[in-house]
């Protein structure tokens, strides 16, 4: 019987990715829904390193059925009807028996393929790449006012490719076009092949070599050696490599923007603000994160806690260090002005600041706040994002956005000043994306 | 005779010593099981290949579709969070005979499925009455080379969505898409091509004639002129009814579908014809397949040709195949095709035998009981019965009473399950006959048939069994995708009616989940 084997491993695989791909098209719409929908609302607040609310490399998703993506047949309901079936492994039934049904009788809802979401398919997880999961969530998102103060650029240089030159340093020799060139004109100018003056050569010994030369080799010797002058004349007028044949890779510099952001992460770790509370402000930190790294080759991250002094600290011990004190938020602003002014000149960097609080201050120091805004940051900032973090109790008893804590009613008069400063509300984790997404919505980023 | 050096002796896999395996294997099922198949193509693949292949429902080549890009993200899913591991091989009915073994099987494996699918399933395949009659293995390749070709050749004339829109409906009446009775003509590359080729050029003569002058500026809307009525009337009393194959009567009779749609609804309908038969097979194709793997294996171990070691890891992952977990345990999924089937074609050969000395089985299998000649019943019994016919014929007492089966009888409307047969003399033939019928594709698909047409009307009939309904969601949006093929300005209805063709009331029924998904053969 006749057989062959095939190695196959080497064929191309996913072949299934294009069909994955326009699946995954399809259920785009019910994929924001859920996507946006699992992010407001996972709890990620176990402490752990990998709460980040987005993985890094995939992330399972389980779309909400849609029409879209349904594969509808005809099929028997379950339930309905009267229906005999076999079943493997009796104990103890004899004829006759009753089993009562789990639910009373009422048909449809028994058996173990009745899905709970009542519309049955679909009901399955699966994998998106962390692309394809940005993409959707950061979907119809931008950064606001991108276009007036314009990405703020440091021209750098980077060298490119510039095709080729006829002069040139020698490690740029390109001897690939030299020899090219080279070789067409020495076709072209019948320069004399060193074979064939070899060949003469060869010729030449072989005759002089002779102790018995006749006439007739003596005059071809002397033929030879003429024609061997003459060869090599042309040889010495036609160069094998001419000047002319030189090339050279030609390199542009040419000028680059240098986009660079860097993100300053102020947080209130005072007393106040408990570790809910601190949950919430550091799954809004990682939204922006990741928000403002597909829009930056390079982003810097800058944490700055407060209590009543500010520091800057190691990302490890912003989302997990613990600290007492009281609450001077100025000491924070201080601190951003400080890096800033240091390590971030405003004209090479856009800088954002989210500040996360609970809103509690120190008596007094509002006005501080205030004026090292208004005088100092906002200037130098594209786009300063105030998040205030709430008791949900105290979320219902400030519905009304006139009334709030001491820093919510401090900022609110700065709203109308600045057009780069967004102040916003969170109580719990189903508010963080549609607060981010009102912060960054393309259209209304500066009403 | 120099002593006998076992083919293999470390788990890992060469592919001299998969030919020196496969040689053995084949020696035993041509010489001693006598099996007859086609000549065989082991292709070795990787995991990541073998999800690939499940998704295009397990053949090498498929045309393109979303549905098979959400099989395969669902698979993929399940594997890598470990829910579901990967069939060790999938086989495929063509010839010669393709089957995939995985590149991370060990040699044992690969041995096993070498003898489970290069020889089990593929003499299924050759012999077996429903393949031989139902599908071409010869021309399935290039049957399905061409409708990849032709669906992204219209994907690119008319756009994917277009093209979507026809899939997505006629994938929805696959199941209505086969005929049950009669014989189909065999898939030949030449014809199909030719007839697409005939079908278009007189599509385009009737759109020179009817269509251009019925409908001012062409394309797919109809001004209900009375001379289009008439044609299509006088076309559709030709139509004879009832029709049960939903996809061939529109492909034939639809009178929007152009005809490039009319060649995909083809395409689907072909496909499913191509796998009816082993969605009836199931059980004595697995069976089979499990039955003669066994019996090569321990063929192999007497000559010992097999290390202990190869025989211990073979006889675990043979168990884990046949596992048949109780109605009761957690892991219970319905019947083991494997495991039945396995069990069955065990059973035969204890028939032929040693039949039981109190003569039961002389009395239930007068035929064959002590004949002895096994390896002709097997193989008379793999070459012409349907899984739903075996088990009629061949499920003895014996089986039932190893089995422990029993029978429930589920009453709507009433608030228990009846057991109403177990493994005792009266339960026998019932169990018998009631676990056979759950193999039958007529008594478990819905049998829906077009039985009253006109252009802008169609009636199509669901005869019910036993008052069983349909799934009330599902088969709206089935309805919607035939109306989308028919004609989407028609207006089609779909009656349930029962054995005494009083039509049956509908009621809110909550879907039973996606049923039964096409299975690959494993």
């Amino acid at each position: 019987m006749s057989m062959t084997i095939v190695d196959r491993r080497l064929n191309p695989k996913g072949k299934s990715l294009r069909n994955k791909q326009r699946f995954v098209h399809r259920a785009r719409e019910a994929l924001h829904e859920s996507i946006r929908r699992d992010n407001g609302s996972d709890k990620k607040s176990d402490g752990n390193k990998d709460t980040i609310f987005v993985p890094q490399g995939k992330k399972m998703v389980r779309p909400k059925s849609s029409k879209k993506t349904a594969e509808p047949r005809f099929f028997h309901a379950s339930g309905t009807g009267s229906v005999e079936r076999i079943y493997p492994g009796n104990k103890e039934f004899g004829v006759g028996d009753y089993i009562p049904k789990p639910n009373g009788g009422r048909a449809g809802t028994r058996g173990k393929k009745a899905s709970d979401s009542g519309d049955g398919e679909d009901d399955f997880q699966f994998i998106l790449t962390r692309e394809d999961f940005l993409d959707i969530f950061f979907e119809d998102l931008a950064l606001p006012d991108l276009v007036k103060t314009g990405l703020k650029q440091i021209v750098k240089h980077k060298v490119e490719r510039a095709g080729l030159s006829s002069s040139g340093t020698a490690v740029n020799l390109n001897l690939l076009r030299t020899m090219r060139n080279s070789y067409a004109r020495r076709i072209a100018l019948h320069r004399p092949r060193s074979e064939e003056v070899e060949e003469l050569l060869a010729r030449v010994f072989l005759i002089e070599r002779k102790t018995d030369q006749t006439a007739k080799e003596r005059r071809e010797l002397s033929e030879l050696l003429e024609r061997i002058e003459h060869l090599r004349g042309r040889q010495r007028l036609i160069p094998y490599i001419d000047p002319t044949d030189l090339r050279y890779n030609n390199f542009e510099r040419k000028p680059v923007p240098n986009i660079q952001a860097v993100m300053f992460c102020l947080m209130d770790v005072s007393g106040s603000m408990a570790q809910y509370e601190k949950e919430l402000a550091k799954s809004f930190f990682m939204i922006l994160h990741l928000f403002l790294e597909r829009y930056y080759k390079k982003i810097d991250v800058v944490f700055v806690c407060h209590t009543h002094e500010g520091w800057e600290v190691e990302e490890e011990e912003f989302f997990y260090g613990r600290k007492t004190g009281g609450t001077i938020a100025s000491t924070g602003l201080k601190e951003v002005h400080k890096i800033i002014k240091e390590r971030f000149p405003a004209d090479s960097w856009n800088i954002y600041v989210a500040q996360a609080s609970d809103g509690d201050n120190s008596s007094g120091d509002s006005d501080t706040c205030i004026k090292l805004l208004n005088e100092s940051i906002l200037p130098l900032c594209q786009y300063y994002a105030y998040v205030e973090i709430l008791d949900v109790r105290e979320m219902e008893a400030f519905e009304n956005e006139e009334n709030g804590a001491e820093l919510w009613c401090a900022y609110r008069g700065l709203r109308a000043d600045w057009p780069n400063f967004a102040m916003k509300r969170i109580a719990s984790h189903s508010h963080i994306s549609p607060v981010f997404r009102e912060l960054f919505q393309k259209e209304e980023a500066y009403g | 005779m120099g002593e006998t050096r076992p083919l293999y002796k470390t788990s890992e896999w060469n592919f001299d010593t998969m030919r020196r395996t496969y040689d053995a294997i084949a020696e035993v099922a041509e010489r001693d099981l006598g099996l007859d198949t086609y000549p065989n193509q082991i292709e070795i693949i990787s995991t990541e290949q073998m999800l690939d292949a499940y998704s295009s429902i397990g053949m090498p080549l498929m045309y393109q579709h979303w549905s098979f890009g959400k099989h395969f993200a669902r698979d993929e899913v399940l594997y890598r969070k470990g829910f579901a591991g990967l069939a060790y091989e999938i086989v495929i009915n063509s010839n010669p005979c393709i089957s995939y073994n995985m590149e991370d099987n060990t040699m044992t494996m690969q041995a096993l499925v070498m003898a489970h699918a290069a020889f089990g399933h593929n003499h299924f395949f050759k012999n077996n009455r429903l393949f031989r009659e139902w599908t071409d293995a010869d021309g399935i390749l290039d049957y399905l080379q061409f409708a990849k070709g032709f669906i992204s050749n219209c994907e690119e004339r008319h756009g994917v969505k277009a093209v979507e829109l026809v899939l997505d409906a006629a994938h929805a009446l696959m199941d209505q898409g086969v005929f049950r009775y009669p014989r189909p003509g065999k898939l030949s590359l030449k014809e199909e091509e030719t007839r697409q080729r005939e079908r278009i050029e007189e599509a385009a003569r009737e759109y020179s004639d009817l269509y251009a002058h019925t409908i001012p500026g062409g394309g797919q809307r109809f001004t209900h002129t009375p001379e289009y009525r008439d044609e299509m009337k006088v076309r559709m009393e030709h139509v004879k009814l009832p029709e049960e194959n939903l996809l061939y009567y529109i492909e034939k009779q639809s009178p929007w579908l152009q005809p490039w749609q009319r060649e995909i609804v083809r395409i689907v309908r072909k496909v499913a014809q191509y796998f009816y038969p082993q969605k009836q097979t199931k059980v004595m194709n697995e069976g089979c397949a499990t039955f003669v793997h066994y019996h090569i294996m321990n063929a192999l171990y007497d000559k010992k040709l097999l290390t202990d070691g190869a025989m211990l890891e073979f006889m675990g992952i043979h168990s884990n195949v046949l596992m048949q977990p109780d109605f009761d345990d957690r892991q219970f999924s319905g019947i083991n095709p494997y495991a039945l089937g396995y069990a069955m074609m065990t059973d035969i050969k204890r028939i032929c035998v040693e039949p039981d000395p109190e003569g039961e089985d002389h009395e239930w299998f007068p035929d064959i009981a002590g004949c002895g000649d096994w390896k002709g019943v097997l193989k008379d019994a793999w070459e012409n019965y349907r899984d739903e016919s075996f088990i009629l014929q061949y499920l003895s007492p014996r089986l039932i009473r190893d089995m422990h089966l029993f029978g429930i009888k589920d009453e709507e409307g009433v608030p228990h399950y009846e057991v109403s047969a177990i493994h005792d003399e009266q339960g026998y033939r019932k169990i018998r006959q009631v676990l056979a019928q759950r193999y039958d594709i007529g008594y478990i698909e819905p049998n829906i048939q077009v039985t009253k047409n006109d252009v802008w009307t169609i009636e199509l009939t669901h005869h019910a069994m036993n008052k069983v309904r349909l799934a009330e969601k599902p088969m709206d949006a089935t309805v919607e995708h035939f109306q989308t093929l028919w004609k989407p300005d028609s207006h089609v209805t779909l009656t349930s009616i029962d054995e005494n063709c009083d039509e049956l009331a509908m009621s809110e029924i909550k879907p039973f989940g996606e049923g039964d998904v096409q299975e690959n053969v494993r």
